[in-house]
């Protein structure tokens, strides 16, 4: 098979979707902008709801790519339609001609930092999601004092649910994350008391219930039904906090040796660009458009072009994986019938 | 003798957690471990007999007695006949009667 | 704390402050709390400084305090904002700062609801030809003058006498600085350094030589409210407000407060007295307060004005325990001399809260 399948993103979108065209017997190339694949994955340490390890599951990912073209460092500076192809240059000066493009670009993190009232890159002991990960990947982190850590806050919805944020979206893995590294926290730190400050707690999916219940029964996360106002830095340095209790309607602040920040997900500006350079539609939550939202999440509007992962709004990781897998189906029976709807 | 100005400093409604006394609590949960588990629906409240004539709500009173609010919440439980419906609502299967029990017993100073 | 933190915050609110020729506006109120105070602002800019700085004896109050208060609607209160711009297009200026934070806040919010809603600014335009016959153009640049001196402030160091150091030990001052609600909490976007760590005092504190304290209230209100002061049953509201700033920046010993807003170095300054007589607490060293001064006081204090002839002997809480850590001379027995050598007489001093 001669047709040239180009993916844009080397996380774990377009990774699945690249072992599954090659297993389908083809080619595809995979254009990373990093000099590694595995996008946020691979700062990750222990993934819900089993916490198996990221790296686990990135190594089996990579390994499935065995003989992929993959270009690392490398950028999109051009892509053009041809007649039922796209013509794309790339920052490494190669130009490529494919019948079909993967969009999986994946997420931008939230910057936490454009919270200002959190503090985070102000407070010493305010940090976020992923330098939590890192610490447990790590084993240190400077801003978090072993010794000492006895109270610690998660902060739910940073940078999600939020308006002024730009970021209207649920980020859908947050609650979900909290929980798991909050009990991760306790299970490091067993005298320390956590409390969880979150909106509503979303937590869908499967076996999340039981991380919850086992969070309160087994661990005694405390969570309190409110959205941290501000946070502020003490004489001593530690991190003073203040929430309304919603369940008891009184303002509440505690005093924090650790504060975490869940920071969402939003959307990519690579995405974007691609988009204005395909002219693909944006949908009203800044992640791109499919071309429909039940059915097929993974195609866009255009021709040959298709989508996996987060590109087209926060997802988990089992969604991604799957989605990756559909659109390298798509994307196979695009190739190869002419009359493909779509 | 304070000066009278004709207005008071008021006293602050923040719930303060760095001062909030849990010794009770810890020692509920210790014999109650499914006061963890309430997940604050407001079932309990809703079936309750007495609560259409007193406030009364088992999902509030455990809420407060996290937040120190423990004579509240004992005055509260005080209104409770005991008549299980709570029990029968709850989707965390609590065993709202005999936590109600447990409370009173602990928090027997609270009582007025 | 990680500085560098905040030093990018500031840089995402850098409001440009042209340099030179501005037209002035006072407050309804300051000069009543702090009666040196903007006469210091004017003869600072104008004389020290040799900027242009202008005012035109027909300006008026903003309006402000009374739509603060309900008592006043707002189209009424935008033609008298409107008139304060015919004054200034009048007397060939384009600049425009305002005293006051609540009239700052209040311009702010004016231009920008006249931005969203064209057809209100071309009623109030008719409204204000058909009672003043003026017209007005908008400010080209509009800043509080707190954002003056914030531009200005090398240039005071520059000619300093004293600095916020403590002479004695050599070590700087220990310096917390509040601003008004209204300066920034509206529109981030319109204070020096934004909202949420505002650089406008910083910015002066850290030029003069002092050390900013940053507490845990720092943000908060200092209670003033309008309606919670006006009200007197509201006023232990006002009260309890500054009471838990003073708890919370208890702990970092702070030698002085500086702020930007007319109401709040009042209460700052006279909940003090309050509150010792209330709870027998005071927050300074040795039964003192802790001095308050409005940002046009200390660069005064700064350039070598006599503190007289800055109107410090008109604050409740003390400010000779300042004055002796930053080695400035002041005479004790001129302290209650006005204008002309005018006996002022002594005030009664109180219980608790030492005085001098």
């Amino acid at each position: 098979m001669n047709k040239n399948i180009v993916i844009i993103g080397g996380g774990p979108a377009g990774m699945e979707a690249a072992s599954q065209l090659m297993l389908l017997g083809y080619s595809p190339i995979i254009i990373e902008k990093t000099s590694a694949l595995g996008g946020h994955l691979a700062r990750w340490d222990r993934l819900f709801p089993d916490r198996g390890s990221a790296k686990g599951l990135l190594d089996e990912l990579f390994v499935k790519l065995n003989g992929a073209n993959i270009f690392y460092d490398s950028d999109i500076v051009s892509i053009n339609r041809l007649n039922d192809s796209y013509n794309i240059i790339l920052s490494n000066g190669i130009t490529v001609i494919a019948q079909a493009v993967l969009i999986a670009t994946g997420f931008n993190l939230f910057d936490a930092r454009k919270k200002e009232e959190y503090g985070y890159g102000i407070y010493n002991k305010v940090i976020t999601n992923a330098d939590l990960e890192a610490y447990f990947k790590n084993g240190s982190d400077e801003r978090i004092d072993e010794s000492g850590i006895k109270r610690i806050g998660f902060v739910h919805c940073v940078g999600s649910r939020d308006e002024k944020a730009c970021n209207r979206q649920c980020s859908k893995v947050c609650c979900i994350t909290a929980l798991k590294q909050a009990i991760e926290l306790k299970e490091k730190f067993p005298e320390s008391v956590i409390y969880c400050f979150y909106m509503d707690l979303r937590l869908f999916g499967r076996k999340y219930e039981d991380i919850y219940l086992s969070a309160q029964k087994d661990f005694g996360i405390r969570f309190i039904r409110g959205r941290v106002s501000e946070a502020s830095e003490d004489i001593d340095g530690n991190v003073v906090i203040k929430a309304e209790d919603t369940l008891t309607g009184k303002p509440l602040k505690v005093t924090l040796d650790l504060l975490v920040l869940m920071a969402g997900m939003s959307a990519n500006p690579d995405a974007n660009r691609l988009a204005g350079m395909l002219s693909l539609a944006i949908d009203s939550d800044g992640f791109l458009q499919s071309y429909d939202n039940v059915a097929y999440i993974h195609r866009s509007k255009k021709k040959g072009i298709f989508y996996a992962g987060t590109c087209t709004g926060p997802k988990t990781l089992p969604e991604t994986l799957s989605e990756a897998r559909s659109a390298a189906l798509d994307i196979h029976n695009y190739l190869k019938n002419s009359d493909y709807g779509g | 003798m304070a000066a009278d100005f004709g207005f008071r400093l008021s006293p602050s409604s923040t719930i303060n957690l760095d001062k909030t006394d849990l010794t009770k609590f810890n020692q509920l949960v210790e014999e109650e471990p499914d006061v963890k588990k309430c997940i604050s629906c407001g079932s309990c409240t809703a079936t309750c007999t007495a609560g259409k004539f007193y406030d009364i709500g088992l999902r509030k009173a455990i809420i407060y007695l996290q937040r120190g609010m423990e004579k509240e919440a004992v005055k509260m439980l005080e209104h409770c006949m005991l008549c299980g419906k709570c029990m029968m609502v709850c989707p965390r299967g609590l065993n709202t009667r005999h936590i109600i029990l447990s409370i009173s017993r602990i928090y027997k100073s609270e009582r007025q | 704390m990680i500085y560098q933190g905040k030093q990018k915050i500031w840089s995402d609110y850098n409001k440009e402050i042209p340099d030179d020729h501005w037209y002035y506006v006072r407050s309804c109120i300051r000069q009543n709390f702090f009666p040196a105070s903007e006469r210091t602002m004017v003869d600072i800019c104008k004389n020290v400084l040799k900027k242009d700085f202008y005012e035109n004896p027909n300006h008026t109050t903003c309006g402000g305090i009374a739509y603060h208060c309900d008592t006043l609607p707002q189209e009424t209160a935008m033609t008298i904002v409107a008139r304060q711009f015919a004054l200034m297009t009048e007397s060939g200026y384009e600049n425009y700062a305002a005293s006051c934070i609540t009239s700052f806040g209040n311009y702010c919010e004016v231009l920008e609801t006249w931005h969203e809603f064209p057809e209100l600014e071309a009623k109030i335009r008719e409204l204000l030809w058909k009672s003043c016959r003026r017209e007005f153009r908008k400010p080209k640049y509009l800043c509080h003058t707190s954002d003056l001196i914030f531009k200005y402030r090398n240039e005071i160091a520059a000619k300093a006498k004293y600095k916020l150091v403590n002479c004695r030990t050599g070590e700087p001052l220990r310096v917390v600085e509040h601003i008004g609600c209204h300066y920034s909490k509206m529109f981030p976007s319109k204070g020096v350094g934004g909202a949420e760590y505002p650089y406008v005092l910083v910015g002066m504190i850290e030029s003069w030589g002092g050390n900013v304290i940053d507490y845990p209230e720092r943000r908060h209100c200092c209670g003033y409210g309008f309606r919670q002061y006006h009200v007197r049953a509201n006023r232990g509201y006002s009260l309890s407000n500054t009471h838990k700033k003073f708890e919370s920046m208890e702990p970092y010993k702070p030698d002085m407060i500086i702020t930007n807003c007319p109401g709040c170095p009042y209460f700052l300054d006279r909940w003090q007295y309050v509150i010792s007589e209330m709870t027998g607490k005071t927050y300074g060293e040795n039964g003192y307060g802790i001095p308050v001064f409005t940002y046009e006081e200390v660069a005064g204090l700064v350039l070598g004005y006599d503190p007289w002839d800055l109107g410090l002997q008109l604050h409740q809480t003390a400010v000779e325990p300042l004055l002796d850590k930053m080695g400035i001379p002041y005479d004790p027995a001129r302290k209650y001399l006005g204008l002309n050598e005018k006996d002022l007489k002594r005030p009664e001093l109180p219980g608790t809260l030492r005085c001098c």
